[in-house]
């Protein structure tokens, strides 16, 4: 074998020896998180053995880790009984059909209770709605205000006094007014989603319109200049310069808008009453069980990751969209 | 009958907060069609303010330009702009960034596809046709120069306005630039004003060269004509007497102009515009 294929093993030596590097190498990036994800386990471990509430001990990450399981097992068997349950009904609209031919089966729905992943779910929709009518309302406002000195005078004491109110202080606001405006005898909607949906809204609007306007107040003087001296109309100036110059700046204001948004939510569900994360904090916080306050972390990490994901996806989305690929990581 | 080109009598006043700071004064200058001009002045004696109330973006507090029988009062594409720092539209191609000053001039009258040829023909012509899928931020400086050229000369200006084009280029880029804008230059017999502050950027491209005094209040000091047959050398000229008794003149008059300036006025001027 070495007499027929001398070099072979050198090669594969060194391959061998290249891969040993490459993966000390990213076993030295992974080392520092994972050095602190580990610290402050043992911390918190250690910590919630010495706190102890009404509910029991505070939980350390083990019960936690156990009750995301248990959460998530309780998801997987409401879904089994769901599917139980249109099965039965199924089996006994034909069985009736089978008897009476005229028969018209009624088709009721599954009334189980949301699981932790459903309540994911909605409150993943209700922060897109949110999101989305406050960027369709942003956006016009922002390139308003960073195109006219006057606009921006006159909406910038507007901005600034509501941009600080916290979304507690929206809500009964925002409640009042869907219940008095949105009166539809077959709603869409229900009103707790519009609800934090709307106050979400409330809450994200501003650094989207703060951004915008300043990325398109601050558009480069030479390619202004640049419209200038092609005589570009307006409408053109504004779509071939003036916009895609604000890009970047728009992105960071949107991704401002849904960290804020994400994070309004939770509290403006939790008074809503809406069926999301809020809610579940909220009736494990009233339920009160020896599992709550474990139960209670699960979400509280599920919404920190969750945040995380959206931030990236935003990321993602603006180096995709924007000419500007040196956005930041932060 | 006046010049092809005629500033006469621009002067320009800034508000600052200290009251009103006055850039220019009494600028004349008469431009033939076809020559090339450079105006040389140390930073911040107007000279880009002169270069900007041609191109219409600034508008002078007196006088005025007349091009071609009709008086400047806005920008437009027959006055086309190099800017210092190319000012290509970073979200365009190359081909995009040429395009859009194409269509935005001949839209109305030339088809798609005339257009299209029209804006390949001048990236060919600043040799840029290779790269003209790229994006602004993928190719050098010299390179995002030499489409800033192509997309002026792609407006089919009566004059070319260049803002030191070159100011911000390594010197052997530049060397290449200006070979190339003296044989376009020779080809299509373009007017091109060049604002610069090199003097042998400007002797090796004019035919005159107009020497301005130091602000505030900087005006046209002395206009000297280059004499120098064309087509130019560099490496020629470098052994050329004449070369070197016009580099010595514009040498000693910005020398001199500066004594005088500091003399005159204590702070120096800021760069105005």
């Amino acid at each position: 074998m070495d007499s027929a294929f001398p070099v072979a093993p050198a090669t594969a030596s060194r391959r061998l020896a290249a891969l040993g590097s490459e993966l000390a190498r990213r076993l030295r990036r992974l080392a520092p998180p994972a050095a602190g994800l580990l610290v402050f386990a043992l911390l918190w471990q250690g910590a919630s053995a010495t706190i102890d509430t009404s509910l029991g001990r505070f939980p350390g990450p083990l019960q936690v880790w156990e009750q995301a399981g248990n959460l998530w097992a309780e998801h997987r068997r409401e879904r089994r009984r769901e599917a139980d349950f249109y099965r039965r009904q199924e089996a006994r609209n034909a069985a009736r059909q089978a008897v009476d031919p005229d028969y018209v089966p009624r088709l009721r729905p599954y009334t189980g209770k949301p699981t932790f992943v459903d309540q994911i779910g909605r409150s993943l929709l209700t922060v897109a709605f949110g999101f989305a009518v406050a960027t369709l309302v942003a956006l016009p406002l922002g390139v308003l205000c960073g195109l006219s000195e006057t606009a921006y005078r006159a909406l910038n004491p507007l901005i600034q006094v509501f941009k600080p109110v916290s979304p507690l202080a929206w809500l009964p606001l925002v409640t009042l007014v869907v219940s008095a405006v949105y009166t539809s005898a077959d709603p869409l909607f229900e009103k707790a989603f519009l609800n934090s949906a709307f106050t979400v809204a409330l809450c994200c609007l501003w650094p989207t319109v703060i951004n915008t306007a300043v990325g398109v107040a601050g558009v480069d003087r030479d390619l202004a200049n640049v419209g200038r001296v092609l005589r570009l109309s307006p409408l053109t100036r504004l779509r071939r310069i003036v916009l895609p110059a604000a890009v970047p700046m728009v992105f960071t204001g949107l991704r401002l808008s849904l960290a804020t948004g994400w994070m309004v939510l939770i509290a403006a569900e939790m008074l809503a009453q809406n069926p999301g994360l809020g809610k579940f904090i909220w009736d494990e916080f009233q339920n009160g069980s020896s599992d709550s306050l474990a139960r209670i972390l699960v979400a509280v990490l599920a919404i920190g990751l969750i945040g995380l994901g959206l931030d990236r996806g935003m990321l993602a989305l603006q180096r995709f969209a924007s000419w500007d690929k040196g956005a930041a990581v932060r | 009958m006046g010049a092809y080109l005629e500033i006469s009598g621009v002067g320009i006043e800034f508000p600052t907060e200290r009251g009103p700071f006055r850039a220019l004064q009494g600028v004349d200058l008469k431009v033939d069609k076809g020559e090339f001009v450079s105006l040389i002045g140390h930073s911040g004696c107007g000279k880009s303010t002169v270069l900007n109330i041609v191109a219409g973006l600034l508008r002078p507090t007196e006088g005025g330009v007349i091009l071609d029988g009709r008086e400047v009062d806005e920008p437009g594409p027959d006055r086309a702009v190099v800017f210092q720092n190319h000012a290509l539209l970073p979200w365009l191609s190359v081909f995009d960034n040429v395009l859009l000053a194409v269509d935005s001039v001949f839209g109305g009258r030339r088809s798609r596809a005339w257009r299209r040829q029209w804006a390949l023909h001048h990236l060919e012509l600043v040799q840029m046709a290779h790269a003209r899928n790229q994006m602004p931020h993928e190719i050098s400086g010299g390179m995002k120069q030499r489409v800033g050229i192509a997309r002026a000369l792609a407006m089919e200006p009566k004059v070319l306005l260049m803002d030191e084009p070159f100011g911000a280029l390594d010197a052997l880029t530049r060397a290449h630039l200006q070979d190339s804008l003296m044989e376009i230059q020779a080809r299509l017999n373009n007017t091109v004003i060049l604002i610069t502050h090199d003097v042998d950027e400007a002797v090796l491209l004019s035919d005159r060269i107009v020497l301005m005094t130091n602000g505030p209040a900087a005006t046209v000091g002395e206009i000297l004509r280059v004499e120098l047959p064309r087509p130019r050398d560099r490496l020629a000229l470098a052994e050329d007497p004449r070369y070197h008794r016009l580099r010595q003149r514009v040498l000693r008059f910005l020398y001199a102009g500066r004594r005088h300036g500091e003399a005159e006025a204590a702070a120096p001027a800021e760069e105005a515009a």
